[in-house]
């Protein structure tokens, strides 16, 4: 091989914080090459891609409200992540917490938004745990794999979403389609600015980040989590219990989910319908990665995400592009940053000198 | 007509299980040589929109089938050179994968959403060729890995890759080729969801169906013939959730019981949950058959 990876032997700080930008420079141009195949100019492309959502005067508000869940449940998933606890059932978490609250907005929809609101934020916050826990108890209790068991509930949770909005909770008024009444105005998260769709979910959003961050680095169990997932050998000496670590990643990343589902619902799309998400939940997992498991690098990386999303959406308008090229890169700046990663622990070298080579 | 009713049965549970087998026989491979590949559900999606494609364009389903197996070969390449020559973390690759595979497979897939292709041909019992491939695969896999000196090396790979290193068999060479083997299985999985299960594209088709091949695996607690048994056991869970919601009803000593039509959809998912717990439960055996390396990076010092 023409270039070979020597062992650093320590963590690169500097490759930490710079593999994310090298990453995201080399999605843009592989984005540039991808739009030139489908017949596009490049430049006016990522024009319209990266600079021409945010141009608008709703533009930057925008951002913040589409970042919020994924900030919301990249927080939760960096903990577990840290921990090797791998919950990718977070769509599903964040499904449940939208029809726990919804249940409650379309059962009380007069009551006073002074109560409404924080009941509905609490039983979005147990409709996501609700979910976890089953992932949880099946891993810890019964060893069952809670990548795939969090997976299948995801399946299980949207038929479970399906079922309501086309059966017993379908707006007798919709003209048929399947969804919800719309929630009353108590039943609405209050809008932080003006004129914009910014809800109070965008500021939960950046107060879960920063409390999240104290407890990573200030906590004993913030600890105990590291330890966990760089040293489970040492973890276990120490004695930490890893089931309560593996209980409480998913009892908080669920829990945020919902979070993130129930002020998605109540917010900006404001019913339950079939579609509530435009895959949050799996994106977040991109988002806790590139923001590099650290709360306050997830609210990078969720602002990041949140671009591809508008940017996916002024591509579908401007350049006539499906939205599946949004997931497409998703997964293309996954790859280049999983793959940057390695200049942390590693650093390239070329060829061995031809005295040393043959091996 | 009792026995017309049984083979129809039969046949219905064997196309039902054919997308699950090819899969979970190439996932099995792959992780016999210690690489974890969940990109299972992404590979298999753009083998089906590769393969239904290129039938569309050359009218050949066996250059359908054949661009089906080359997609997913492609597509698992991407997995290997990121986990085995960048020493990335191989459960992230894996979801990147199927991220990737599923925003690909729709861009692609995009245009074919209302055509139709005829299916693939019957060779015998009414079934087509790659039923049969199926099965023909995973008892040479199933010898391979048993008998085999070449499997005896892959399966040593997999359970100590630091010893198989040092008497100097080619550990990375050998888990690419697993993991190439891995995903032209899923793409061959994929071209039948597309050519022969559904002769038509739809947006994520495949429905979780990689998932539940990975857990096979599980199930079967990487023994190549109780993949089998998981196998058909899915693809009946399969055939009777389809079953109960054409006829409507379920017939409960001649009570009809109304079941809602996604409770019966869930099915399989919560199948597959039930299924893990039952195995996994079962600590020491899952250790004793589970590649020791599987998921683990190896990098040759010096």
């Amino acid at each position: 091989m023409l270039l070979r990876l020597e062992p650093r032997g320590e963590h690169s700080r500097l490759w930490t914080y710079a593999s994310p930008l090298l990453a995201l420079a080399l999605t843009v141009v592989t984005a540039a090459i991808i739009f030139s195949v489908l017949g596009k100019d490049p430049l006016q492309s990522l024009y319209v891609y990266l600079i021409s959502p945010l141009t608008s005067t709703t533009g930057l508000p925008e951002l913040f409200v589409k970042a919020a869940p994924l900030i919301l449940i990249g927080v939760g998933l960096s903990l577990g992540f840290r921990a090797n606890v791998w919950n990718i059932g977070a769509e599903g978490q964040y499904t449940l917490g939208a029809i726990f609250a919804a249940g409650l907005a379309l059962s009380y929809p007069d009551a006073p938004a002074i109560l409404l609101m924080p009941a509905m934020m609490v039983l979005g916050i147990l409709g996501g745990m609700a979910w976890a826990a089953i992932p949880a108890y099946l891993r810890t209790r019964w060893n069952a794999n809670e990548i795939l068991t969090s997976l299948m509930l995801t399946y299980v949770a949207q038929l479970l979403l399906i079922y309501l909005v086309t059966g017993p909770w379908r707006d007798p008024e919709g003209y048929g389609f399947p969804q919800t009444a719309l929630f009353s105005s108590n039943a609405t998260p209050p809008m932080l600015v003006e004129g914009t769709r910014v809800h109070l979910g965008v500021l939960a959003a950046f107060l879960v980040a920063i409390i999240g961050w104290i407890v990573l680095t200030r906590s004993v169990i913030g600890f105990q989590l590291r330890v966990l997932g760089q040293a489970p050998r040492a973890a276990r000496f120490a004695g930490f219990s890893q089931s309560r670590l593996i209980w409480l990643s998913l009892m908080v990343g669920g829990g945020l989910a919902g979070l993130a589902g129930m002020f998605e619902v109540a917010g900006p799309v404001g019913q339950l319908t079939p579609s509530i998400s435009p895959g949050y939940g799996f994106t977040a997992i991109i988002v806790a990665f590139l923001g590099r498991l650290h709360p306050i690098g997830v609210i990078f990386g969720g602002l990041i995400l949140a671009l591809s999303y508008l940017g996916g959406e002024a591509a579908q308008i401007d350049l006539r592009m499906p939205n599946a090229v949004t997931g497409i890169f998703q997964g293309i700046l996954l790859f280049f940053l999983l793959a940057c990663d390695v200049l942390i622990l590693y650093r390239l070298r070329g060829p061995k000198p031809a005295a040393a080579g043959g091996a | 007509m009792d026995q017309v009713i049984i083979v129809s049965f039969v046949l219905s549970v064997m196309t039902a299980s054919t997308p699950l087998l090819l899969a979970a026989t190439g996932e099995l491979v792959t992780e016999k040589s210690g690489v974890l590949n969940l990109g299972v559900e992404g590979m298999m999606l753009v083998g089906a929109i590769v393969g239904f494609a290129t039938t569309v364009h050359t009218g050949s389903s066996l250059l359908g089938v054949l661009a089906a197996l080359l997609a997913g070969m492609a597509m698992s390449l991407i997995f290997a050179i990121l986990t085995l020559t960048f020493l990335a973390n191989q459960v992230a690759t894996g979801l990147a994968l199927t991220i990737f595979g599923t925003g690909l497979s729709a861009l692609v897939g995009a245009s074919y959403v209302g055509t139709a292709v005829e299916a693939l041909p019957r060779v015998l019992f009414g079934q087509d060729a790659l039923v049969y491939l199926a099965l023909v695969t995973l008892f040479v896999v199933a010898w391979f890995l048993r008998r085999s000196h070449r499997g005896l090396v892959l399966r040593a790979i997999g359970d100590s890759h630091d010893a198989a290193h040092a008497i100097g068999y080619p550990v990375i060479l050998i888990r690419y080729l697993a993991t190439l083997f891995g995903g032209a299985m899923c793409g061959l999985a994929g071209a039948y969801m597309s050519l022969a299960y559904a002769t038509s594209w739809a947006e994520n088709m495949t429905a979780g169906r990689g998932w539940i091949a990975v857990a096979l695996v599980v199930f079967a607690t990487w023994r190549p013939i109780w993949l089998l048994v998981g196998a058909y056991l899915f693809g009946g869970i399969m055939y009777g959730s389809l079953a109960i919601q054409a006829a409507g009803a379920i017939n409960l000593f001649g009570y009809p019981l109304v079941v809602p039509s996604q409770l019966v959809s869930a099915l399989p998912y919560l199948a597959t949950i039930v299924v893990l717990v039952v195995i996994s439960r079962d600590r020491a055996r899952i250790r004793l058959n589970a590649p020791a390396c599987l998921g683990r990076p190896f990098h040759a010092a010096g």
